[in-house]
């Protein structure tokens, strides 16, 4: 059996969720990424996929939870959402960059939110 | 340095009447946060933390304890990295299935913490590369029963030069390690913190949190 360049290898389902992309253009949103639907008025032609996204969406939640909100894997909500930034429908708030990881002055906010749960 | 900078403002929030009104509202009515299903709008960024662990030592549990959300569960299909991207008409693209778990901490009015439970056994690991991107560090489980069990997520965390604490989840049919058996059994660093917790007692693993963010802000402030 030989391995074509157009043979792919991943699920079936999502494969066809997303019209047959199985990335998106840009990096992928990663999955603390929040997002939240927009104001603008969509078509009426959109995919059910991407309303059921705008309907989950209609407050700030990350990747992961619109993906297990839907039950559809994060791999695939990623390219579903590439669609709708594009058309404006949703914006994303960029998780915190990987150049902040060290940053004290955030730390040191994360450790007193968490003290000041006990 | 002000990494408030970085941000900008959101949108407010749309208010189209009758679509996903009762997420809304809830959200609304509830000043406290985290509260209910959405992320408060006051919120500007997310940063993540890993728990990681074989099967069975309470990853779940912990994360259930301290998450303001019901912890919320996903099947990810993880592709090892650059495999879909390089040679396609070599590549025989090796896809993973990844159950994860989940939970949510509103740290404040503009950040809100996530917590990835991460599955420990060897055939996961190439899941942990994207996870890991961004994440502040992790929190490692150990079952006191079965410490080689833990080897292997210990292992690869130093791979990904991720930071983290070591979380002892006690049982109550654990053998009592000294602290000092159990650092030398997992062969940790002289500055990597230690913990004893219950993963099914809130303030337990809260507890558990803050000394690994500790144990962050102390690595942040050592290195140049
Ligand atoms: N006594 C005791 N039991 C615990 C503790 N943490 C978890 N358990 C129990 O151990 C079992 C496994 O815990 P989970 O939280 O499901 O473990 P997990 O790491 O998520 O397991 P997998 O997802 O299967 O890898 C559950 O029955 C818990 O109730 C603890 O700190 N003390
Ligand atoms: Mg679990």
């Amino acid at each position: 059996m030989t391995n074509g360049p157009w043979e792919r290898t991943s699920p079936v389902r999502p494969y066809v969720i997303t019209g047959g992309r199985a990335e998106s253009a840009g990096e992928p949103l990663s999955w603390e990424s929040l997002i939240m639907a927009t104001d603008a008025a969509f078509p009426a032609t959109l995919q059910p996929e991407h309303l059921a996204i705008l309907t989950h969406c209609q407050g700030l939640l990350s990747v992961a939870e619109v993906a297990a909100h839907l039950g559809q894997p994060p791999s695939v909500l990623q390219v579903l959402l590439a669609d709708l930034l594009e058309w404006g429908l949703i914006v994303t708030r960029p998780p915190i960059p990987p150049a902040e990881r060290a940053d004290v002055t955030m730390l040191r906010k994360v450790l007193s939110g968490l003290e000041s749960r006990l | 340095m002000d990494s408030k900078a970085d941000f900008e403002p959101w949108p407010e929030a749309p208010a189209h009447p009758g679509q996903g009104a009762a997420g809304r509202a809830a959200a609304a009515a509830d000043p406290a946060p985290g509260g209910g299903k959405y992320v408060a709008s006051s919120v500007r960024g997310a940063a993540k933390i890993l728990v990681v662990g074989p099967l069975g030592v309470g990853k779940t549990t912990l994360i259930g304890t301290v998450s303001e959300i019901k912890p919320l569960f996903t099947e990810a299909v993880m592709t090892r990295a650059g495999a879909a991207v390089d040679t396609p008409a070599q590549s025989t693209k090796t896809t993973t299935t990844v159950a994860l778990d989940f939970g949510r901490i509103t740290i404040d009015e503009d950040l809100v913490l996530y917590l990835f439970g991460t599955p420990g056994q060897h055939r996961f690991l190439p899941a942990w590369r994207d996870l890991a991107k961004g994440a502040l560090g992790a929190l490692a489980l150990i079952d006191p029963r079965d410490v080689a069990a833990s080897f292997d997520a210990l292992g690869h965390l130093e791979d990904l030069d991720l930071p983290f604490a070591v979380a002892v989840n006690v049982f109550p049919d654990s053998p009592q390690h000294t602290e000092d058996e159990l650092r030398m059994a997992l062969d940790l660093l002289p500055g990597t913190p230690l913990v004893r917790c219950d993963a099914r007692d809130g303030t337990s693993s809260n507890q558990a949190l803050i000394a690994l963010v500790r144990h962050l802000i102390l690595a942040a402030t050592e290195s140049p």
